[in-house]
């Protein structure tokens, strides 16, 4: 190839990732753009709510201007602090809780059909039942001082997506690995540990995300059906029973980011779990 | 051909110390009988085979002739309807119970979140062997197959010849007097295929294992081979034996690439061909159709 070919190469090259770039970014740019865009989204929003309040004149028990909901976060943060504690306790207990009941429950039910055809109508009728519709009962069973009823809800509500997921993932193992496994004559304690659970590990850790989200939103929503006082859902009743709009919707923040958090949780957890876990699989 | 080995009284009496004569594998009238939605198939019927030890035994037919099915047996991953089959003078389950074989299937069968060393260490580890011990059997087998760099990697960071290789390396673990193979080179490109072969056949001398090797490829039966066992479908029956008789054949260890281009090994090709096409009829130039699914690469 002579000199000035190669050169003129270069430069439709050269002009190549020029056009490219003027349309597109750089990869550096795109990342910030992602974390910088959705933030700047959000911003927006608030200041448009904010006016809309404030110079729109949109009354305060209609929507509380984001400013007065951070005054009331400010001014109520001890409170704030200690109901999410309260209902994140109630919310992880349940999540644990069900969690290891839906993984035991699911590893029965993978071994012995008979444990699988049993518990399959109550699981699809634990999965239809609204959960806190048990709220009042339970709080009844369990005196109003407990919240063992919260717990238990948590509980329930967190088994269901856990045992479904992690039966799926027990069915998962293949063909060949069963195979390559009675070869080795290996025994049922080991088919767990080195095959099974292995092979079901991303179904149970995404069972467990999304229980996640809904430990927090069921241990939160029975809290509107009596009980002890103190956890977040409660005092969002309490807070809009007593035209306190602003401080209700503090509390309803402090909800989304306890449920955010705990979807962050399981999703860190999946991802550490699983990252040497690849996607491809073997062949 | 020796296959008079008295198996019947060692089964009963030996466990591990079983006499170092008895032959590898000895299948006696055995039948297998598969219960479908159709009704009974016969995958095999009536099988006598005896691998010695230390003998490279080769299983070729087309699809259906129930090669799989035989190996499986010996493996005891499926039961025989009928006939006695022995593995070491014991019966195959036995035998699997004792770890007396090493297995490879025609998928590498790695478990995708351990590494290539974690894979390969699997038997060991399922079999209570100390660490110390399994890390330098599993730098040996590595190495013997040529993966010593890889031993960090993952199967999905693999290619398929690589995939496979970690599997055979996993299969000798154990230092097994028998090896079982189900096509384990099926999935594999030409030129992988033939590396691995020449491989095999190495591994096979230096181990001083049997090895019962199920293919479609007769060129690959015949290199490989001591002996190539042809099967006919339908139901699947032993039609011949054929013995290889290759210039190097005194010494397995001395097959090497050029033995593909001599003239022996296609006069055994040729062989092989003859007895699979001629099974069932003797139509010359119109035999392919009895032998639907044999590769003659």
């Amino acid at each position: 190839m002579s000199a000035s070919t190669s050169t003129s190469a270069n430069a439709i090259v050269g002009r190549g990732v020029g056009a490219r770039r003027s349309k597109g970014w750089s990869p550096r740019t795109e990342a910030t753009l992602r974390i910088v865009a959705p933030i700047s989204f959000g911003l927006i929003v608030l200041v448009i709510w904010q006016l809309l309040v404030t110079v729109g004149g949109v009354s305060d028990y209609l929507l509380p201007s984001p400013i007065s909901i951070v005054t009331e976060l400010v001014e109520f943060w001890p409170s704030v602090v200690s109901a999410t504690a309260l209902t994140g306790t109630n919310s992880l207990l349940g999540l644990v809780v069900g969690s290891l009941v839906g993984i035991v429950g699911a590893a029965l039910a993978a071994r012995s059909r008979i444990v699988d055809q049993m518990s399959a109508p109550i699981v699809a009728a634990l999965a239809v039942v609204p959960i806190v519709a048990l709220a009042p009962v339970l709080n009844s069973m369990f005196g109003a001082d407990s919240q063992f009823g919260r717990q238990a809800i948590a509980a329930i509500a967190s088994f269901v997506p856990i045992f479904i997921n992690t039966l799926r993932g027990f069915r998962q193992t293949k063909p060949v690995h069963r195979d390559l496994m009675k070869a080795y004559a290996t025994n049922s304690g080991q088919m767990l540990m080195k095959l099974t659970l292995p092979t079901a590990r991303p179904f149970i850790l995404t069972g467990i995300r999304i229980a996640s989200s809904l430990a927090v939103i069921s241990a939160l929503v029975a809290e509107y059906f009596g009980g002890p006082r103190g956890g977040l859902g409660s005092l969002i009743a309490t807070s809009a029973a007593s035209s306190a709009y602003g401080r209700a919707w503090a509390y309803v923040v402090a909800s989304i980011a306890l449920g955010l958090l705990f979807y962050l949780a399981t999703l860190a957890l999946e991802r550490l779990v699983l990252r040497r876990v690849p996607t491809g699989g073997s062949r | 051909m020796s296959d008079q080995i008295p198996t019947t009284t060692s089964a009963i009496n030996l466990g591990a110390s079983v006499t170092a004569d008895a032959a590898a594998v000895q299948v006696r009238g055995v039948n297998k009988q598969f219960q479908t939605a159709t009704g009974i198939v016969h995958a095999l019927e009536n099988i006598d085979l005896t691998v010695q030890a230390g003998e490279f035994v080769s299983l070729i037919g087309p699809s259906g002739c129930g090669k799989s099915t035989l190996m499986r047996l010996i493996a005891d991953l499926d039961d025989p309807t009928s006939g006695e089959l022995t593995v070491f003078g014991k019966t195959a389950t036995q035998a699997r119970l004792d770890q007396d074989y090493g297995i490879a299937f025609q998928q590498a069968g790695l478990l995708p979140w351990r590494s290539v060393a974690a894979n390969v260490a699997l038997p060991l580890e399922l079999h209570g062997v100390g660490s110390a011990t399994r890390r330098t059997r599993v730098a040996e087998l590595l190495d013997m197959v040529g993966l010593t760099e890889f031993a960090d990697r993952f199967p999905d960071q693999l290619s398929g010849g690589m995939q496979q290789r970690v599997a055979i390396a996993r299969s000798l673990a154990e230092q097994p007097r028998l090896l079982l193979m189900d096509e384990p080179f099926g999935a594999l490109d030409e030129m992988t295929r033939e590396k691995m072969q020449t491989d095999l056949v190495r591994i096979a001398a230096d181990t001083g294992a049997a090895v019962v090797f199920v293919t479609h490829s007769i060129p690959e039966a015949v290199f490989l081979s001591d002996r190539v066992v042809v099967m006919s479908p339908r139901p699947g029956r032993i039609s011949q034996i054929v013995p290889m008789r290759l210039d190097a054949a005194d010494g397995r260890e001395e097959r090497d690439d050029d033995l593909r281009e001599a003239s022996s090994f296609f006069e055994m090709v040729t062989e092989v061909r003859e007895a699979l096409h001629g099974g069932a009829d003797h139509s010359t130039g119109d035999g392919v159709a009895t032998a639907r699914g044999v590769d003659t690469r």
